[in-house]
């Protein structure tokens, strides 16, 4: 305590008084003029979060201030670790779906995929065409979904409410969108190794055209209540600036690093699921700053719209999962009156008429099937970059190993780069411009 | 150390003798002479010129598969159903699958990768780092692996980065895999690099002795690397000396052990139904893996 000035008034015992509730406590603050002496100055560290709306999720800041200025900038993940990569390794590689899922929750259907692509790699299959396809519209609408959460959260931080509940709207409509087509508005476990776990259910065509069309109207709204609005911009340019050599060293991808001037879009440079086939752009800007980042959000909307449209187009009749036995999953799913489940054919089949059918059913359910030996790294682009997928395998039914390369977790990093010399209001703006998500970082 | 790897022989592919674990402490390329008695009581070709193996030769020879195999196996397996402690009741008890070790690759490697390789080879030789920081070369799933030399990582990686032939511009992900407690060096910490330049991925890999979990950290040359090692720190016990501050980072500072590794146990509580039933945690039911 050599802070305190030998002058400093002694500190008093908080005065108490005794209620029937238990003895009440009066606390009352001092000057910080009385406490430190003139060598000092100034300089304070504040820890915001990880309980705070602005900070995006259970993320902590631990900043130090010199006056409105951040000095030093840090920020301690962990809050919302659930072990997921290590569950992973106690279930089989189809049961690995459900806790890769909820990683990125806004961004679960790229998880799956991701997930799905690396185990469909290390056997060596590749899930049918019309899997394929629904994956791209899945992926693209969810990306939708992702960055409206992304302008709207970041709305709110910066004070602007009806960005909020504006982008909370639309991504409602995402939602319902994607809860008819997989049956869950979030965690879908929909994606499995092989192809999906079962075909869209009837009239989705209507209904994916139905919400492009919403889309195509409701999307001119941001730029009419965001984009050009002054307050918007003035809290958004020139601020959070990290240029390319930045991104590079820190590894930030995504729209972090398309903000920074480099088209490096994995749709583009390694193509997966076939996205060469489709006829799309990838926004980029020079600015390097969040509002950059915030318009290539959007325009990344009006694109994926685009992706969606052609995968309608392009969905054929076919199977959605692999042929081969050993790896598709036996059930054949259906609505009945009590939810989800078997159908009473496939029940009906192994209960009554195939005893090889129900050991089958049994083994692969419960033993899962093995994956040749060896390891692969599948790395696709998620809306906040590069989602990569290592898994090992040592030729058993259950991973050895399952790391997910998340890019909140990466992206997060640069957070300190981006702050560190502005002001504490930019903080925020940053941090909302990285989009992390922690159940992604954290995992 | 050998006893502790029974499954080497086995699948080792191209490895011609009974192949000796890359020694964990004493892997060096610049070794002394301990290690290579002891490679010559196992009955290994001892190496020439005190650099047991170089993976990759610019002539074009690839003795890859030398003497001491760079990518130790993993687990060994018995019987079928991964049940023990009752009777042999499938009759299949007495089977016994080795553990796998991926196989050097053989030139020709197809793809960019012999290029690549011979680049590779060029550029360190340039940099004046020893030939035998690659201990192996693994071409599997078009993707390819390089097992590298612990003391080599920081150079290899400053090699690959600024090498203009190159430019692995980003280290994409650094994690960990642990093989598992039965398995010699089982820690193995994993390097996705990325060139944006020439659109190539590269993996590196260095296996570890879990009584020695020491390697020169890459934050210097990828800062990028700073989480990514922090978090391999915490959840698999690996030391990454030069770290700026490598603390855990999921795991509340005050934390015992590092839950990734295959010996901490996973956790959790039986699922209670009426009536008695119950389920047990994932880690205590039967494993069929």
């Amino acid at each position: 305590m050599t802070d305190i000035r030998p002058d400093a008034p002694t500190p008093t015992p908080a005065p108490e008084r005794d209620t029937t509730e238990g003895t009440i406590f009066t606390v009352t603050g001092g000057d910080w003029d009385t406490l430190l002496d003139e060598q000092h100055d100034d300089r304070i560290v504040i820890n915001m979060g990880p309980q705070h709306p602005s900070t995006h999720g259970v993320l902590r800041l631990v900043l130090e201030l010199e006056g409105e200025t951040v000095q030093q900038a840090r920020s301690v993940i962990g809050y919302l670790h659930t072990g997921i990569e290590k569950n992973c390794e106690y279930r089989t590689w189809t049961q690995g779906v459900t806790f890769v899922t909820r990683m990125d929750y806004l961004a679960p259907i790229f998880n799956e995929v991701g997930y799905c692509l690396a185990i469909e790699k290390l056997l060596g299959i590749e899930a049918p065409r019309r899997a394929t396809v629904a994956r791209v519209l899945l992926m693209e609408l969810n990306r939708i979904g992702s960055h409206l959460v992304c302008l709207a959260t970041g709305g709110m931080e910066l004070g602007a409410l009806t960005g909020m509940t504006a982008g909370f709207r639309e991504r409602e409509e995402v939602l319902h969108l994607l809860e008819f087509l997989t049956g869950l508005r979030m965690n879908h476990a929909y994606v499995r190794p092989g192809g999906l776990a079962q075909d869209f259910p009837e009239g989705w065509a209507e209904k994916v055209t139905e919400l492009v069309a919403v889309m195509r109207s409701r999307l001119p709204d941001y730029d009419k209540l965001l984009t050009g609005q002054p307050i918007w911009r003035q809290r958004l340019e020139k601020v959070g600036y990290l240029p390319l050599d930045g991104c590079l060293a820190l590894g930030a991808t995504g729209p972090i690093l398309r903000a920074a001037g480099l088209p490096w879009d994995l749709r583009k440079v390694e193509p997966y699921c076939g996205y060469e086939e489709y006829d799309f752009e990838v926004p980029t800007a020079t600015e390097a700053d969040c509002y950059a980042r915030y318009r290539l959000r959007v325009a990344e909307m009006h694109e994926s719209l685009k992706i969606v449209e052609q995968a309608v187009a392009k969905m054929e009749p076919g199977p959605v999962m692999v042929a081969d036995r050993k790896v598709a999953w036996p059930a054949q799913l259906s609505v009945g009156s009590d939810g989800m489940g078997n159908t009473l054919e496939h029940v009906r089949k192994i209960m009554g008429q195939s005893m090889e059918s129900l050991i089958h059913h049994f083994k692969l359910v419960t033993e899962g099937f093995s994956v040749p030996p060896g390891q692969v790294y599948q790395a696709i682009e998620s809306p906040r970059g590069e989602l990569g997928f290592h898994l090992v395998s040592d030729g058993g039914t259950r991973p050895v190993r399952v790391h997910a390369r998340e890019p909140s977790f990466v992206n997060l990093q640069s957070m300190p780069a981006m702050s560190e010399g502005g002001m504490i209001s930019d903080v925020i703006a940053a941090v909302a411009s990285i989009d992390p998500v922690m159940g992604g970082v954290d995992r | 150390m050998a006893d502790e790897n029974p499954g080497t022989g086995g699948t080792a592919g191209t490895s011609k003798e009974n192949a000796e674990p890359t020694g964990g402490p004493h892997s060096s390329a610049e070794s002394s002479g301990a290690d290579v008695a002891a490679q010559r009581a196992d009955g290994g070709t001892p190496p020439a010129s005190g650099e047991p193996e170089q993976a990759v030769d610019p002539a074009g020879v690839t003795p890859e598969g030398g003497n001491r195999l760079a990518a130790p196996a993993s687990r060994t397996r018995e019987g079928m159903f991964g049940v023990t402690g009752s009777g042999d009741t499938s009759g299949f008890g007495g089977l016994r699958l080795p553990g796998y070790a991926p196989a050097p690759a053989e030139r020709p490697f197809g793809g960019w990768f012999d290029q690549f390789a011979d680049d590779l080879a060029e550029a360190l030789q340039e940099r004046g780092v020893a030939r035998g920081a690659v201990q192996q070369i693994t071409i599997d799933r078009g993707e390819i692996t390089f097992y590298v030399r612990r003391e080599r990582i920081l150079d290899l990686c400053r090699t690959l980065r600024d090498d203009e032939g190159l430019r692995f511009e980003m280290c994409s992900s650094v994690s960990g895999v642990d093989y598992g407690e039965a398995v010699a060096q089982r820690l193995h910490v994993v390097y996705h690099l990325l060139s944006m330049t020439y659109r190539r991925r590269i993996r590196l890999e260095v296996a570890l002795d879990v009584d020695d979990p020491h390697l020169p950290s890459v934050v210097e040359v990828y800062p990028t690397a700073d989480w990514h090692e922090r978090e391999t720190w915490d959840m698999f016990g690996v030391v990454f000396d030069g770290h700026p501050a490598l603390t855990r980072i999921l795991m509340p500072d005050d934390w015992d052990g590092h839950p990734q590794r295959k010996d901490y146990p996973l956790g959790g509580i039986p699922v209670e139904y009426k009536g008695g039933a119950e389920i047990l945690p994932p880690d205590e039911r039967r494993s069929y893996s």
